[in-house]
């Protein structure tokens, strides 16, 4: 380390230097310095007590929450291939496959988003934010598998630069980045990210066909749409049924949400009250699926509401998603009602309109609209609060 | 904004003076300017509905574009005419009826004559009277200027908008449908229906995505002209 450390100090800072020959591409250096080393650079003025903890360190932390539902992820896509095409594979076979399919995304989503961001950075003239590193492995997660990865650049790109750099880059978003890609590539390619042929990969070889009776439909596809699935809630809450490349597995997201409360970069406020939300609209759908205006809407509306919870991206929306700091709200009550509402909303989308299953997906993005308006009351509120306590007390004495 | 408005058109009377060329570069200002540095949407942000609505295409723009290009022009003509003559009071609803009788002219012409176009347009033909463009510029300078002057006024800020129009038109029918004017521009082999990559951009084609593109407009406009950007 130190030898590599007195490498970089000697061999590689100095045309990066002021008045060197590179300056201009300082920011490139320092954002890949400081991946590697702590950053030199110390307060100057005033008692500051330091944490070792850093935007970086947060950002590593969701990475690492989130790895498990990519290695899964990958292990799924093919599950589900040979599964559609009736093969047994082995493990291995069943994880290599996938890997090729999923890691040629990160790989885009990534270099296209740092891409970008380090040129504004060089632009602009400020150090690199690592606003990306999160955003850029959500993106390839909550894609389906099929998506062209053109298509995957150009929404990453979107996000970046219509989602976040415009607004002044990390830290000052109003949407959350990764969501706004989905969005994107949800409205301006419906058929690649919608239906029933996009979640499996069924591309086949010589020789190989896809067995009879196969539907590509996720399990949330057929409920919107008929009412009724074949996957068992087991499967739903193990994520062994199609969909986006990360979002299908219940059980290791909930891994990813324990490591980020405990850890407490992720949001239990919301995460809870998200879950609450989604609750009390699955009992009310419950409740009053006998007045549906359909039968398919009937029976979509009797899903217990516990099911409800583990289809589509609810799990994965609210853990990794709805929690993100920035645009999330920033008061602890603001947090309840935040939460809430995205379940809230997330489910009665989903059943409402079955045009749009991913009802997680707008009523996040809704919902990061309304934050800082919630913020803004819940301020308000204590602001009025204190007030006529402090008035109060003058009165009394 | 009122206040503005007022103080403009009593400069602008002051500054009447005899004979003036006709292309003098005060003249020639009032139609440079609504393209760069006072363009009515990108600066003013007015017209911003119509130039959502009927944007999709690059025709049905264009067409737009004249329809408002008439509509202005005649309208500063004609309000600047009778500009001595209308009550103070009651000069808005003049010009609504100015607006309005020239707006129906417009729509009958199109009727007759691009019928398709014209069912296209729909309800927005019949909205240029709402066009706060067009309202703005008879306020604002018409009812202050000679009728020489308003036509050119009126003409400058007419292309101003036609011209973001196109620009926004031009792109969102090129990667929404991949054509231009109705011909095809992207090839067809390169879709993915006929074995190739490509598939048209459906996000373009809503409404979205043209504030989006008249946003990335401003955006570039600004930063080629730096005295537009704000404190």
């Amino acid at each position: 380390m130190k030898a590599l450390h007195n490498f970089i100090e000697s061999k590689l800072k100095p045309p990066f230097d002021e008045g060197g020959k590179l300056h201009k591409y300082w920011p490139v250096y320092d954002g890949l310095y400081t991946f590697l080393f702590v950053p030199g650079h110390t307060a100057h003025s005033g008692a500051h007590i330091r944490d070792g903890i850093d935007l970086k360190r947060t950002m590593n932390t969701v990475i690492m929450a989130l790895v498990p539902t990519l290695l899964f992820g990958m292990w799924n896509v093919g599950y589900q291939h040979y599964g559609a095409l009736g093969i047994d594979a082995t493990f291995f076979e069943q994880f290599l496959f996938g890997a090729i399919k999923v890691l040629p995304m990160v790989v885009v989503s990534y270099g296209v988003g740092l891409g970008i961001e380090f040129l504004f950075c060089v632009i602009k003239g400020h150090s690199i934010e690592e606003g990306f590193l999160v955003t850029g492995m959500l993106i390839p997660l909550i894609m389906p598998v099929d998506l062209p990865l053109w298509m995957l650049a150009l929404s990453t790109a979107f996000a970046v630069v219509i989602g976040k750099e415009v607004f002044g880059g990390t830290g000052m978003n109003i949407f959350n980045p990764a969501l706004l890609a989905r969005a994107f590539a949800f409205f301006a390619y419906p058929s690649f990210m919608s239906g029933d042929s996009v979640w499996i990969n069924t591309s086949v070889k010589e020789g190989q066909a896809v067995v009879d009776g196969f539907s590509g439909a996720t399990a949330l596809g057929d409920l919107a749409t008929t009412g009724a699935t074949n996957y068992s809630p087991l499967e739903m809450f193990l994520g062994t049924i199609p969909g986006s490349v990360g979002e299908t597995s219940v059980l290791l997201i909930l891994l990813g949400a324990g490591l980020l409360i405990f850890t407490g970069i992720g949001s239990w406020k919301i995460m809870l009250s998200a879950v609450v939300g989604g609750t009390v609209m699955g009992l009310i759908f419950n409740t009053f699926a006998p007045y549906a205006l359909s039968p398919e809407q009937q029976a979509f509306m009797a899903v217990p509401f516990w099911q409800q919870l583990m289809l589509g991206g609810f799990a994965f929306g609210v853990v990794y998603m709805a929690t993100d700091p920035v645009s999330g709200s920033q008061t602890d009550t603001g947090k309840w009602i935040y939460g809430f509402l995205i379940g809230f909303l997330a489910i009665m989308i989903r059943v409402f309109n079955p045009a749009y299953p991913e009802g997680v997906m707008l009523a996040i993005l809704f919902m990061n609209t309304m934050a800082p308006l919630i913020d803004h009351y819940v301020i308000q509120a204590n602001i009025k609060k204190r007030k006529k306590r402090a008035e109060l007390k003058t009165a009394g004495a | 904004m009122a206040e503005v408005l007022e103080k403009e058109v009593v400069e602008e009377k002051v500054e009447k003076k005899a004979s003036e060329p006709l292309f003098s570069k005060k003249n020639r200002k009032l139609i440079s300017d609504p393209f760069n540095d006072n363009n009515p949407i990108t600066v003013q942000v007015l017209g911003i509905c119509s130039a959502l609505a009927i944007t999709v295409k690059l025709y049905p723009a264009i067409v737009m574009a004249i329809s408002v290009m008439f509509v202005v022009a005649a309208g500063n003509v004609i309000i600047s005419i009778m500009r001595n003559l209308i009550p103070n009071r009651i000069r808005i609803i003049v010009q609504l009826v100015v607006v309005a009788a020239l707006v129906v002219l417009v729509d009958q012409v199109l009727k007759a004559f691009v019928y398709d176009i014209s069912k296209e347009l729909s309800v927005f033909v019949g909205l240029i009277i709402t066009n706060c463009i067009i309202m703005g510029r008879l306020e604002a300078f018409a009812l202050g200027n000679t009728p020489w002057k308003s036509f050119l006024d009126g003409l400058g800020n007419a292309f101003g908008y036609g011209v973001i129009l196109i620009i926004v038109a031009f792109f969102r029918e090129l990667f929404g449908s991949g054509e231009l004017l109705g011909m095809r521009i992207i090839p067809d082999s390169w879709y993915i229906a006929n074995g190739g990559f490509y598939s048209n951009n459906g996000f373009m084609l809503l409404p979205p995505m043209a504030l989006i593109t008249v946003g990335i407009i401003i955006w570039v406009q600004r930063s080629r002209n730096t005295k537009l950007i704000e404190e």
